[in-house]
């Protein structure tokens, strides 16, 4: 036994009262559960909008790339801030009219928004899909994180197990509430944390950050930037903006800006997030410092581990590894308080339309356990299909952008048979060339190579649009003409 | 005045995205960070600024009970 695991069990305790206590004084409706109440101010929205930035990604997979890849680990960096440019412009909208609609879950907003609850089905389908793999990351990324800063005391599936038991607990009783509670000490910690390991490992192991970065040039040359082929400057550009753009209609997010108190609240937060993220150039910097210290590492993903085990005593190995383990409660609990509510509000009271509000508000609650049981279990037995799933979440959710934009335009521009089409022609696209490993490239060999590596999520974000523009068209003449014969249109 | 707040959200990625052929290098290191790293994190402030300024402008932040 040492003094990681105290710690790291000493935060699980910590981050699980918070979360319960959260409820008190609350009268647990759906409304107040899933987007607290719409009564959420700067620092809550900010905390749960920082949850996007500070997932188990960004802590290993920034200094991963970093070590990794060199260069190209700053479109991080790059779509993290430019997000918030969307944000400004889009979110208020969204929370406006949530707040007039009473909508809780990001399917609601396409259901009410075109007036078809079978729109809300299939948004909830793409939604569901893309979320299980991303709680199903988190999940990894908490086994990982606990059983290495345990120094294996805490095998990685006990770890999983844990964490599960955990988020769902708090889930069940505070729902929203709990996720906002345990941000506040998910982002004291590491706050303080990065930054000082982020200054102390390159001064500790080389001097300081010029020092470091002039010896991992001198012994990589043009490893710290952007290389001419594959992940490139158009790979770069068109994957920020895909990015930045599919992180938009991430449902848990979307959701979480319901949370709003205010469209000024939000608008607050767009100014000061961007100024959040430049934290992750020092997890850059712990990454870099690995690529001399400890080269070839089998999983590049322990790359911010190994760095702290190496330099730190356990205790503090232990407080790095809880602030690892708050990185993925916090967006696993909205993840999944999204996920239940989308299948019982959008799915199941579709199917079933006799269910009572309260049915509904219990079910979503019921549903937590559940799909943290699914999702426990792709992590433990998933294998490689959960990694290609994850691949195309981000192109997939990045799918559901188009109809919202077009939505908030004047005079309807979108029906929902073409918003419908639209999404799943760009759905099937992204899925149909990942599984099948096909690039850019490997397609049409003769274009150059700022074509070649053009995101794919971009391109079928454009087909999406194509086609979205195209059958509201028609279908917009189709609805006129049925409106001559008199005929009414259900939804 | 609103069409100035639009143009002006275009400047964050115009800076951070188009210049990158420009930025792309190592040499100079600014404040110990390869270039390109300097231009991002830069760019991040300057990001953070040009909302601010945005929602200075916007007159929808003006009303008290603003929607």
């Amino acid at each position: 036994m040492n003094a990681a695991i105290y710690i790291i069990l000493g935060f699980l305790l910590l981050a699980l009262y918070l979360g319960i206590q959260s409820k008190k004084g609350k009268k647990m409706d759906l409304e107040e559960w899933a987007v607290g109440g719409r009564s959420f101010g700067t620092v809550f929205v900010f905390l749960l909008m920082a949850g996007e930035a500070y997932t188990t990604f960004t802590f290993l997979g920034a200094s991963s790339w970093a070590y990794d890849k060199g260069g190209p680990s700053l479109y991080i960096l790059a779509y993290l801030s430019l997000y918030y440019v969307i944000m400004y412009w889009l979110y208020p909208a969204v929370w406006k009219y949530g707040k007039e609609h009473k909508l809780v879950s990001q399917s609601d907003f396409f259901s009410k928004k075109f007036n078809s609850p079978y729109l809300g089905v299939l948004a909830s389908v793409i939604a569901v899909v893309s979320m299980i793999p991303y709680i199903v990351l988190q999940l990894k990324g908490l086994g990982l994180i606990v059983s290495v800063a345990s120094y294996g005391a805490i095998s990685s599936t006990l770890a999983i197990w844990i964490g599960a038991i955990v988020v769902t607990i708090y889930v069940m009783i505070s729902g929203i509430h709990g996720s906002a509670w345990t941000a506040v000490i998910k982002d004291i910690m590491i706050f303080g944390i990065v930054l000082f390991i982020g200054i102390y490992i390159p001064i500790h192991y080389y001097g300081g950050i010029g020092d470091m970065f002039r010896t991992v040039q001198e012994a990589k040359p043009g490893f710290l930037v952007l290389p001419d082929k594959g992940l490139s400057l158009s790979w770069f550009i068109s994957t920020v903006i895909v990015t930045v753009l599919g992180s938009f209609t991430w449902p848990h997010i979307f959701a979480a800006s319901y949370a709003a108190k205010s469209a000024k609240t939000i608008r607050k937060n767009a100014i000061i997030n961007p100024l959040y993220t430049l934290m992750i150039l020092f997890i850059f910097f712990v990454g870099t410092a690995a690529i001399l210290q400890v080269p070839n590492l089998d999983n590049p993903d322990l790359t911010l581990l190994t760095m702290s085990k190496n330099t730190f005593d356990p205790w503090f190995v232990g407080l790095i590894g809880s602030a690892g383990l708050l990185t993925a409660l916090v967006p696993g609990s909205m993840l999944l308080i999204n996920s239940s509510t989308s299948l019982s509000r959008n799915v199941y009271k579709v199917l079933f339309p006799k269910t009572t509000d309260k049915q509904i508000s219990n079910l979503s609650k019921i549903l937590i356990p559940i799909i943290a049981l699914v999702c426990v279990y792709f992590t433990l037995n998933g294998g490689q299909g959960i990694v290609v799933l994850l691949l195309l979440a981000y192109d997939f959710i990045a799918q559901l952008l188009p109809p919202v934009v077009f939505s908030f335009m004047k005079k309807g521009i979108v029906t929902k048979y073409g918003a419908a089409a639209g999404m799943i022609v760009g759905v099937l696209l992204v899925a149909i060339i990942n599984l099948t490993g096909t690039t850019m490239g490997s397609l049409f060999p003769f274009l150059p190579q700022v074509m070649k590596d053009l995101s794919i999520g971009m391109i079928a974000l454009i087909l999406n649009i194509a086609v979205m523009l195209l059958v509201s068209l028609l279908t917009k003449n189709l609805a006129a003409s049925s409106n001559v014969k008199g005929e009414t249109q259900s939804t | 005045m609103v069409k100035l707040i639009y143009f002006l959200s275009f400047i964050p990625f115009i800076g951070m995205l188009g210049f990158l052929p420009l930025a792309n290098k190592v040499e100079p290191l600014v404040l110990g960070m390869p270039f390109i790293m300097f231009w991002m994190a830069l760019w991040v402030i300057l990001t953070s600024v040009v909302i601010g300024v945005i929602y200075k402008l916007d007159p929808r932040n003006k009303e008290v009970n603003s929607k």
